[in-house]
């Protein structure tokens, strides 16, 4: 018979192999799905997940859409592992853009190559503002900060919502709801000529290298797993968890509010009451089925992108509901949390013995 | 008015020509045709009446058109996604059906000159991109005068989205419709924020009817208000498309969406080459928007005056924003006898004159 032992250690093979497991039953779960469904599953598995790396176009929507993904979830990762819980990512996302946006909408008529990093860096300090709220109502009142920055993302998107309908509103646009279009030198540079992929992919880029030189190189890095994984042994030490919830909220706040502005300043153009749609959220996911690892969430942040466009190319070519794309993320996170058994134990098959 | 009836015929004509003209015309190509959707079909509401327009499309010209629609995409990067590779699938002609697609739509169409792109309520226009929308409030009009007589509590509940200029512009409608057959009537409005999302707009209907509405409008898409009405057992006006189902003894009347007959017409263009791009804006008179179901309870004399209102609105004999009228503050907006133009109505940020509260900012 089968059964579960515990490992001395968590194994490292199996932190790498289990997401591609994942991966693997995901496809085979959706094959059946489709094949109940009546659709042609080798058709839809293709369109979902192969097709989209085999056009450039594809492959560049791939990064527009993997880049808030992945810059929020390097961010999140940090503080996940030293058990500090920014559920409200989205939030800090709309902050920075707001912050962002009203830099580009106040120097609309101006031109020139410092307005760009000095709207990255308003999106930033936006994104760290908001994530400074929770950070001081846990570390001064012990108040919990997965229900304080929860709370803040829909004040974050109200005030976005009255912004783009008050002061920001674009003043040729007939009272409809939102700013004007950002003019040339608000516009993130194209990386690719013809497609949408633009420079907050680098950015984002650069962001995982920073963070897995942060946390596997850095004291700092190695007090937040302490923190995260042994918080009675990082007392001990005398690491301090308040510098600990400060510097993870802000730094997952910046990267978020980047990320916000990033969206605004790209594809975007300009600021709109629908520019959230969850991206805080989704790097959730990404963050954990990165394995909390630089590493990984560049690639779970690719891997998620991949199962929006690849669903939106299925919808298309063969009229597969929308709801396709939040089956196959479920499936996805699901798979992944139902393999991570096998990290910590091994399977053994066991043969039957007769007891006498 | 010149414009309304000038719509109305074209409408109308480009629609009879096209059943009449279609089973003879030969076309060695399929037409394609592209929708997209910002909510599922199965909103019962706004997109599941754009996806009525799909199977009209598909009824007048059967197997000389192929159809695709792309349902719940986001307002933002990916509808310029989805629009993009509608055009790039060959697409021929692309209805985008929501506001915030018309950035997204006017990018896309400027790198596909060839195609023809078709944006449902925004303002921006290109050589290859037409406009479209109903006049909704109209139809507001219509059924503020049978919430009006129908009202015993003189208390209209009201439940809005956005605070954008076409929300704006059918509570005023609604509120002037109800004022003119009941001088009492109160209108109490919740503006939820968002166009669907069946608990909260349930929630909305719980706090109007807790406040002693017993007549609901809305202009959000789901049928969770008529539910929420239909067990209550008060009233509620259907949006968008006919909630019936979900309110059969709760709805007063539906104003129904009917975008198949501009469909059927638009595309009918697109195969006959003389396509353009042009700024429609249909109501009851064009046939584009009908008030459905009028409920038997309703008394016959309350049937009849709303009928007579609806047809001179249609037949552009009365329209619903016709002066004297102020605005909330005071201050005069029309004169005597003075009718809206389509540019006022384009852009108003007001309350009449009479509506309490103010409009979120």
């Amino acid at each position: 018979m089968l059964r579960l032992e515990p490992r001395r250690e968590p194994s490292r093979a199996m932190q790498v192999l289990t997401p591609v497991f994942a991966v693997v039953l995901t496809i085979l779960a959706g094959l059946v799905l489709f094949a109940i469904l009546g659709k042609d599953p080798f058709r839809a598995i293709w369109l979902i997940f192969f097709e989209p790396l085999t056009q450039t176009y594809a492959l560049a929507e791939l990064t527009v859409k993997a880049t808030p993904l992945i810059l929020i979830g390097a961010g999140l990762a940090m503080g996940f592992r030293a058990g500090v819980w920014n559920i409200g990512a989205e939030g800090q996302f709309v902050a920075g853009a707001l912050a962002g946006g009203s830099v580009a909408l106040a120097l609309h008529e101006t031109a020139g190559l410092w307005i760009m990093p000095l709207m990255c860096i308003a999106g930033m300090l936006g994104g760290m503002a908001w994530a400074a709220i929770p950070a001081f109502l846990r570390t001064r009142f012990n108040a919990n900060e997965i229900l304080t920055s929860l709370m803040l993302v829909y004040v974050a998107i109200l005030l976005l919502s009255a912004l783009v309908h008050g002061p920001l509103r674009d003043p040729e646009g007939l009272n409809f709801p939102e700013s004007r279009l950002f003019s040339e030198s608000m516009i993130l540079p194209i990386l690719i000529e013809g497609t949408r992929a633009h420079v907050g992919f680098i950015l984002a880029l650069l962001a995982i290298a920073v963070a897995w030189l942060f946390m596997e190189r850095h004291l700092l890095g190695f007090q937040i797993k302490v923190q995260g994984q042994a918080p009675l042994a990082a007392r001990f030490a005398g690491y301090s968890e308040k510098r600990i919830v400060w510097m993870c909220l802000l730094t997952s706040g910046a990267l978020a509010g980047l990320a916000g502005t990033t969206e605004a300043a790209g594809p975007v153009g300009q600021l709109v009451p629908a520019l959230p749609i969850g991206y805080g959220f989704t790097a959730i996911i990404v963050a954990f089925l990165g394995r909390l690892h630089p590493f990984g969430i560049l690639l779970g942040g690719l891997l998620m992108a991949l199962t929006y466009i690849g669903g939106e190319a299925a919808q298309i070519a063969m009229s597969l509901p929308s709801a396709t794309t939040r089956v196959f993320q479920g499936m996805l996170l699901f798979f992944l949390l139902a393999m991570d058994v096998l990290v910590g134990s091994r399977v053994r098959w066991i043969p039957r013995t007769v007891h006498g | 008015m010149r414009y309304q009836s000038f719509t109305r015929l074209t409408v109308a004509a480009l629609a009879a020509a096209a059943f009449v003209a279609a089973p003879a015309a030969v076309q060695a190509k399929k037409m394609k045709v592209g929708f997209v959707y910002v909510g599922p079909i199965g909103d019962h509401g706004w997109s599941y009446q754009h996806h009525q327009g799909l199977l009209a499309v598909k009824k007048a010209f059967g197997d000389k058109v192929e159809t695709t629609h792309v349902e719940n995409v986001p307002e933002g990067p990916d509808a310029e996604r989805v629009t993009r590779q509608l055009a790039q699938q060959g697409h021929d002609i692309i209805f985008t059906t929501s506001f915030g697609f018309m950035n997204p739509t006017i990018k896309v169409a400027k790198q596909f000159p060839k195609v023809k792109f078709e944006h449902c309520s925004g303002f921006k226009r290109a050589k290859n991109v037409a406009t479209y929308n109903i006049r909704y409030y109209e139809g507001r009009y219509v059924n503020g005068v049978i919430a009006g007589r129908m009202t015993k509590s003189n208390t209209v509940g009201y439940i809005a989205s956005f605070p954008i200029p076409e929300v704006v512009r059918g509570i005023n409608a609604a509120y002037l419709g109800a004022k003119s057959v009941n001088p009492k009537v109160k209108f109490k409005i919740v503006w939820v924020s968002t166009w669907f999302d069946p608990g909260k707009e349930a929630d909305a209907a719980k706090a109007l009817a807790d406040q002693g509405a017993d007549v609901i409008f809305q202009h959000t898409d789901s049928p969770a208000a008529m539910k929420l009405a239909e067990q209550r057992g008060i009233s509620a006006i259907g949006q968008a498309s006919n909630m019936k189902a979900f309110g059969p003894k709760a709805q007063l009347a539906a104003a129904v969406n009917d975008w198949g007959p501009y469909y059927v017409a638009r595309v009918k263009a697109a195969m006959d080459g003389t396509w353009k791009s042009t700024d429609t804006w249909g109501g009851i008179g064009a046939g584009m928007l009908t008030i459905a179901s009028v409920h038997s309870r309703i008394p016959a004399d309350v049937r009849k005056q709303a009928e007579k209102v609806r047809a001179d609105i249609a037949g552009g004999k009365f329209h619903p924003f016709t002066g004297p009228l102020n605005k909330q503050d005071g201050k005069p907006f029309l004169k005597a006898g003075e009718k809206a133009g389509d540019g006022l109505l384009a852009g108003m940020n007001f309350y009449v004159q009479g509506i309490e509260g103010s409009l979120p900012k």
